[in-house]
């Protein structure tokens, strides 16, 4: 009972916040405020893929691309498209293409679910490690698919215009309803299951789960979010481009859900936090260097160095990140023992 | 098509699928002793056209260049291997790949601060680049020396791997590495030599290329990485034969099918993709493999 | 009448060039303790994954409660009614006690995705259910003071005994047993020969068990077949197994176990 309320006062809590924020914060508060939880909402569906049923995946910077493309093609009206695509003229469906707000994000993220079914069945029904190297490949393709036919996304130009009905009460608000159903998951039958075939596939087969179905649940829910994700990044950023989505996105989102613990949903928002934050402290390394008096220059891609040592002596020293696999409520719970 | 154009074409796809041969072989007997994807792998071929750009670029004689490059790259892998990937033998697989992108990662953004990320011109020597001609057909001579070259290395490699000691502990090591430790053969001596000559390969891979498209960068690696790897598994994964058929295969099909179908040149670079889901789908052991899970249970 | 549960028919089993079982034929009865015993790499855990479609035998069938399993995959054996524990106890690592046994629980618990997402009511249900059952299993192994332990913490003995009512939890008709008194001392194998006995009284049980403790299998078979290099050398009871000239060379006449 007492967690049942602690519970929903947390949920009200946050949900006056994002209400409070989205009133009286500054524009540049709540884009950063925004930035934040459209990366919680990636962190915590990427987290169920890869921490939770423990499948290496790199499938974040594809899915959150095609949930992008669905959400922009649906929110711009006809007539900004006909002028917009330079390239040549739009397909007469993308004219026809049209949505409200929740819906078109939606549909963003059915969107990817199916490309996650389709690539379940080459990938789950196989052993080995494929996942990762298909992944990977399926970001890259889905690049190649959007310059490539400017009649659907209008080529390497890219989307603009998209109209920004994103705003902070949108995106926190799907970020608590994220969190919640990674919660709910995870407290259920199909969270353990996944956590079994994780931990030895071998064993869970024996204990009779479909070691598949489950992770192909997990590869869509994971998909699904992502999509979201896209969409309201593409709302919030009015502009979209095939190169935006490159593997970058995907590699923040690795370090942050290895550094709050994978399977760790609560540690992957704080790590969301403290990533983020120390991306934008980093920046400084791409700039001009300046030691003991002496200009170094500019070197672009330093930050990324750091971040890639960060990362593997993560790997090395402190792979449990660092809420481990539990969330941070069950650190409190042996205390009451 | 005439057969002008075709025969160019062939040397062409032979040529380019050399490259492609050249690296997935690392990846395959890297994959086959560690069951590990090195992801780094495939920048470890930019890493040796780097190195020999440096070399090159300092004055030294492009043969000397060449061997900086294998030497450097052949360390590099050995590094590698040391601390990254050997302190997490035990460790879940999971860690072992996520460490595997950080190295990548790692590796692109170094060279991207030393080298910056503007491609830079490759020079290769006269005797590489001049260009000849038969008939109506005009072709840098490159194309032709690079397969020839890779068939020569690939014969050393089998031989490597059939005629000698190291080579039969290498091919056992992929079946059970704990049946051959027990046997007190020294597997972590087996698997950096597997390092060595994947990277090695790797790197003259990466001359090659800088030679035949002569321009370098440090992201040059990934997309050629993951076709590569792609290949290796259409040829079979584990199997060093079946990473160069793979690796022909996949040249042979990108220059034949741009070549005929033109308006299809923008999807050039996704054909080893569907490739892979092909083999995935039909024939998950590739077209010469051997199924490496047998000894599970 | 026939009362057989499991009939294992002609099977022969090779890998590339090794025959690991040799034209293997055993029939099991319901409510029997029977026994697979033979010296190591004899193919005794080979015909566990056999019987529980992990391989697909070169030759042969498994038959159980008259239909033809051989071709099942592994995950539908349970479903069909066989469960079974590892040689080298396979607890999942990251997961408590309770949790464990929630698995074996997991058809049991038939609400969906949806659901579950959804906190709807039979969620709520089925979730009660199911802990309610696991926490019955805990207290006849007498685990349940370590229901929110993680698995791994426990001794070996307490381990051994999660796995097997994990298994138990799938609601099996046949419960195959890899080994389950080894690596135990002789206090710990006492108590698990008497909750096996209870649990094959409790749960309408047949059991087929493999190993390599001759007391153990004194005690505990009705019936035994002896393996040698994959093939049969021996199949009856126990007792006359003891002092069969082939079993007995088979072991090398090392029953210093017994």
């Amino acid at each position: 009972m007492k967690k049942i309320v602690r519970n929903i006062v947390l949920i009200i809590a946050t949900l006056l916040f994002i209400l409070y924020a989205q009133k009286n914060f500054d524009s540049y508060t709540l884009s950063i405020l925004n930035n934040i939880a459209i990366f919680a909402i990636l962190a915590l569906s990427y987290n169920l893929i890869n921490g939770v049923a423990g499948q290496f995946s790199l499938e974040p910077n594809g899915f959150v691309a095609i949930g992008a493309y669905f959400t922009a093609i649906l929110l711009i009206p006809a007539e900004t498209k006909v002028d917009m695509f330079a390239l040549v003229d739009p397909a007469p469906i993308i004219l026809q293409m049209k949505a409200q707000f929740l819906p078109a994000i939606v549909i963003g993220g059915i969107a990817a679910a199916l490309v996650a079914l389709l690539l379940s069945f080459p990938v789950f029904r196989v052993r080995g490690d494929y996942l990762a190297i298909v992944t990977l490949g399926f970001g890259f393709i889905i690049r190649i698919f959007a310059i490539n036919n400017p009649a659907y996304t209008n080529g390497a130009m890219g989307l603009n215009d998209i109209p920004s009905n994103a705003n902070f009460i949108w995106i926190g608000s799907i970020a608590l309803i994220t969190f919640i159903v990674m919660i709910h998951i995870i407290n259920s039958k199909f969270g353990r299951a996944m956590k079994s075939v994780r931990d030895d596939e071998d064993a869970a087969t024996a204990m009779g789960i479909n070691t598949f179905k489950m992770k192909t649940y997990a590869f869509m829910t994971s998909a699904f979010f992502e999509g979201l994700g896209g969409g309201l990044l593409a709302s919030m950023l009015t502009t979209i481009t095939p190169d935006q989505f490159s593997f970058l996105l995907t590699f923040q989102l690795l370090i942050i859900i290895v550094l709050g613990g994978l399977g760790s949903m609560s540690g992957a928002l704080i790590a969301t936090i403290l990533v983020m934050g120390g991306m934008e402290w980093l920046r400084f390394l791409d700039d001009n260097i300046v030691l003991f008096g002496k200009d170094f220059g500019a070197h672009p891609g330093t930050r990324m160095v750091v971040f890639s040592i960060i990362l593997i002596i993560m790997m090395l020293f402190a792979r449990r990140g660092i809420l481990g696999d539990k969330e941070l409520f069950d650190y409190f719970k042996k205390k009451s023992k | 098509m005439n057969i002008d154009i075709f025969l160019q074409q062939l040397v062409n796809g032979a040529s380019l699928g050399s490259m492609y041969a050249l690296i997935a072989i690392g990846y395959t007997m890297v994959y086959g002793v560690l069951r590990l994807i090195n992801f780094a792998h495939g920048d470890i071929m930019m890493v040796g056209a780097f190195l020999t750009f440096f070399a090159t670029s300092a004055g030294m004689p492009f043969e000397v260049a060449v061997l900086i490059g294998i030497v450097g790259s052949a360390i590099i892998g050995i590094l590698t291997d040391k601390i990254a990937y050997k302190p997490l033998r035990e460790a879940p697989k999971i860690s072992l790949l996520i460490t595997a992108i950080g190295i990548s990662f790692f590796l692109e953004n170094l060279f991207t601060v030393l080298f910056g990320s503007t491609p830079k011109a490759f020079k290769a020597p006269e005797y590489l680049t001049k260009i000849f001609h038969l008939g109506n057909i005009y072709l840098p001579i490159s194309v032709i020396i690079i397969p020839i070259v890779t068939l020569l290395i690939l014969a050393i490699v089998l031989w490597i791997l059939y005629r000698t000691k190291y080579g039969m502990a290498i091919r056992a090591l992929a079946f059970d590495i704990q049946t051959v430790k027990l046997m007190g053969i020294d597997a972590d001596k087996i698997i950096m030599i597997v390092f060595i000559i994947g990277s090695a390969l790797a790197a003259v891979g990466g001359v090659f290329y800088a030679v035949s498209y002569p321009s370098i960068d440090p992201l040059m690696g990934i997309i050629v990485g993951l076709k590569a790897f792609a290949a290796a598994v259409l040829g079979g994964i584990g199997s060093v034969g079946g990473a160069v058929v793979g690796g022909f295969i996949l040249g042979f099909t990108e220059i034949f099918v741009v070549a005929m179908f033109p308006e299809l040149g923008g999807y050039k670079d996704a054909f080893a993709f569907f490739f892979l889901i092909l083999v995935l789908l039909f024939k998950p052991t590739g077209i010469m493999g051997q199924d490496l899970e047998r000894g599970r249970f | 009448m026939d009362n057989s549960i499991l009939k294992i028919e002609n099977i022969t089993m090779q890998f590339g060039g090794v025959t690991a079982i040799k034209d293997l034929s055993f029939e099991v009865q319901k409510g029997q303790i029977y026994g697979l015993i033979g010296p190591n790499g004899a193919g005794k855990t080979t015909i566990f994954n056999i019987i529980t479609g992990n391989l697909t035998p070169t030759n042969g069938f498994v038959i159980f409660e008259n239909e033809n399993i051989t071709s099942t995959k592994p995950n539908r054996v349970v479903y069909k009614g066989i469960a079974r524990t590892f040689q080298n106890i396979r607890l999942f690592k990251s997961m408590t006690v309770l949790e464990n046994i929630l698995i074996g629980f997991d058809a049991q618990a038939n609400y969906s995705y949806f659901e579950a997402i959804l906190r709807l009511p039979r969620f709520f249900k089925k979730e009660k259910e199911i802990r309610q059952k696991a926490y019955e299993l805990m207290k006849i192994f007498g685990i349940e003071e370590f229901a929110d332990t993680n698995a791994t913490a426990l001794s070996y003995g307490n381990q051994r005994k999660v796995e097997i009512a994990r298994a138990l939890a799938t609601n099996p008709k046949l419960l195959l047993l890899d080994e389950p008194a080894a690596g135990m001392n002789p206090n710990e194998t006492a108590e698990l020969s008497d909750i096996i006995h209870k649990i094959k009284k409790d749960f309408d049980l047949t059991i087929l068990l493999i190993e390599h403790d001759m007391k153990f299998v004194n005690a505990m078979c009705n019936q035994l077949t002896v393996l040698d290099y994959g093939a049969k050398i021996f199949e009856g009871k126990p007792a006359d197994a003891i002092v069969d000239q082939k079993v007995i060379s088979a072991y090398l006449g090392d029953f210093s176990h017994a």
